[in-house]
């Protein structure tokens, strides 16, 4: 559990004269989740596109899962899992094919797949949309099915960018659960949100203002710290200082 | 080469499962290569004339029935004056105006000679051009009638003249078609490899899931083959439908040359084809982008290539742009190789360009194209 899977330091993403990402330093410890919280515009999914290997920072230094952000990108993305804002599955895939497809191309075997596979479908009640087309499923079915996708390899680490937006309250319980399921096997969980019930799902939270980390810490010492009662009044406190308009 | 194996399965799932397109990649170039020749012909026919005639001669209407009978002119009317039948041009109702002067036969009997006027409305120029020598010579050929009626016996030596037979190579009967078929054949392939690919490639990047392939290990080179071999496979795929459907069943045209040979160029140009594809989806971040920015192009390539217009009559710069396009090519060795039967030896240069053409776009779409920003 002390082992850090990520470590930032001064980690900085520039574009011009804007900084999306300013000198940002933190760890994330295995198997823990890990809240990353911020107002649109603050800079979330660019740290977490740096992370992922996706955008070369500007400066500063980064290790994912062992590896150099700078150097190791290709490292990186064999033991991470993905799942971003929009929806990435292929819709025009059916439910099977899409757990295949992104199966393969993370190299497991075909028994693995056929086992996984059968497994992932079982476990998500999805037996009798197995042949149905991704696209014609409800949102959260698609965002459930997107995740378990997402760690279908067995990553050590999984990047989850807002990934209950748009899902009823009774969907984002289950997703949690899945959550809580992945964590338990060892998986590092990386996830920003705009919920706050879902910040206190959280083994600790880190939350961003105009680029920076403004507040790191479990949601009960930051409660404490800004003697808030829950974790809404801690981000607004935070957040309204903010100079950047939402985007 | 197993996550080749499974970019590919879900490509080609995805093509044919997209029930819009598949009618539009396999079933549209055929459908244009039937109606497409019988527009794209450059034998001018059903020029209409207006005739003014003042003199109502039965030499003048012998002429004007020899006009109308060789088949290229339709008579849009016959008139007493010039004003009238010139306001036939206006309305674009005419095309040539032939004024036969009063005493037209009494000249022509008594001093041997006689002129005639032909206004011309040269807004189609080709049009104009050709109805204009078309009926010089039928003009011409009326002239040496009438003279050999006059002349009874070779008493004297008649005028010396040049008679200049010519004869047709590689399409003996100046088929329109056998000349266009294969050149739109070729732009066809260009056209579907061309806009698939890009199309293809851009649309995963508007939906998103590009970026779910690039946080996975999937090797850029895997993921381009992937976009690649499938359109590759399509494109073979519509040639042969075209080669073998259109241009042999319908349009009777058959190569000279030796159909390996056009398809191993063909297997070269569509890699070029594709790796232009590929880099207009670089530069691109949405399908209607990709749409325009691969239009603007591949017009340019279709009317530079020299399939409706010679390159050899285009001005310096112009002839530079189209050697600048690999369609260029390609269209010159469906001609040679399907028309007069070349071989290899004859369009070795044109193959290494196609080469080139193919090492160079595809090396540049490689290099553009990046996992990480």
């Amino acid at each position: 559990m002390n082992e850090a899977t990520i470590s930032c330091n001064g980690l900085t993403k520039q574009f011009g004269d804007f900084k999306a990402v300013d000198h940002i330093t933190f760890e994330v410890k295995a198997g823990e989740i890990f809240g990353f919280l911020g107002a649109n515009g603050a800079g979330k999914t660019t740290a977490m596109r740096m992370l992922c290997g996706l955008s070369v920072p500007t400066s500063g230094q980064a290790r994912v899962a062992g590896f150099n952000v700078f150097k190791q990108a290709e490292e990186i993305k064999k033991n991470i899992g993905y799942m971003s804002q929009k929806f990435s599955l292929y819709e025009d895939l059916t439910v099977l094919e899409n757990i295949r497809f992104f199966g393969g191309i993370y190299g497991l075997s075909n028994k693995q797949l056929k086992e996984k596979s059968e497994d992932l479908i079982r476990q998500l009640g999805l037996q009798n949309v197995a042949g149905t087309l991704v696209g014609s499923l409800p949102l959260g079915w698609k965002q459930k099915l997107a995740f378990s996708v997402a760690v279908l390899h067995q990553p050590r680490i999984v990047f989850l960018d807002e990934p209950t937006g748009g899902v009823d309250p009774v969907t984002r319980r289950q997703f949690w659960d899945l959550i809580y399921d992945a964590a338990e096997r060892g998986v590092t969980i990386f996830v920003t949100t705009h919920y706050m019930d879902e910040a206190e799902y959280c083994n600790r939270v880190s939350i961003m203002v105009d680029g920076r980390i403004e507040a790191l810490d479990t949601p009960a010492n930051l409660k404490q710290q800004f003697s808030a009662g829950t974790m809404d009044e801690v981000f607004y406190q935070l957040a309204r200082g903010a100079q950047r308009k939402a985007d | 080469m197993r996550t080749l194996l499974f970019l590919l399965r879900k490509e080609f799932r995805q093509i044919f499962r997209n029930k819009s397109l598949l009618p539009m990649i396999f079933v549209a170039p055929l459908l244009q290569l039937l109606i497409l020749p019988l527009a794209a012909n450059y034998e001018v026919k059903n020029i209409n004339i207006a005739v003014v005639d003042h003199d109502h001669s039965s030499y003048s209407q012998r002429l004007v029935s020899k006009i109308t009978a060789s088949g290229y002119f339709r008579l849009a009317g016959y008139y007493n004056s010039y004003s009238e039948a010139f306001a036939l041009v206006e309305k674009d109702r005419a095309d040539l105006v032939l004024e036969i002067p009063a005493a037209f036969e009494r000249n022509l009997v008594r001093e041997g000679q006689q002129q005639l006027f032909v206004a011309v409305n040269a807004i189609n120029g080709a049009k104009a051009g050709l109805g204009a020598a078309y009926l010089g010579s039928i003009i011409r050929d009326f002239n040496a009638g009438v003279r050999m009626e006059w002349i009874q016996s070779p008493r004297f030596e008649p005028a010396p003249a040049i008679e200049v037979v010519s004869s047709n190579w590689y399409n003996p009967f100046m088929n329109y078609n056998f000349f266009m078929v294969p050149a739109i054949l070729a732009v066809l392939v260009t056209m579907i490899g061309g806009y698939m690919t890009a199309l293809n490639i851009v649309k995963e990047k508007e939906i998103g899931t590009i970026e779910q392939i690039n946080v996975s290990p999937v090797r850029k080179y895997h993921f381009i083959l992937g976009k690649l071999i499938p359109f590759w496979v399509i494109g073979m795929f519509i040639f042969t439908m075209g080669l073998g459907v259109i241009a042999w069943q319908v349009y009777g045209i058959t190569p000279q040359g030796s159909i390996l040979l056009l398809y191993g160029v063909l297997a070269v140009y569509l890699l070029a084809v594709l790796g232009f594809g590929l880099l207009i989806s670089t530069f691109c971040d949405t399908q209607q982008q990709a749409m325009s920015l691969a239009f603007f192009f591949i017009m340019i390539m279709m009317m530079m290539s020299g399939l409706f217009t010679p390159i050899d009559s285009m001005p310096d710069w112009a002839k530079a742009i189209a050697y600048l396009s690999p369609a260029t090519y390609f269209i010159e060795v469906m001609r040679m190789v399907v028309l007069k039967g070349s071989g290899f030896a004859d369009i070795k240069f044109h193959f290494l360009v196609i080469c080139l053409f193919a090492v160079v776009l595809n090396g540049w779409a490689v290099l553009n194209y990046r996992k990480t920003s």
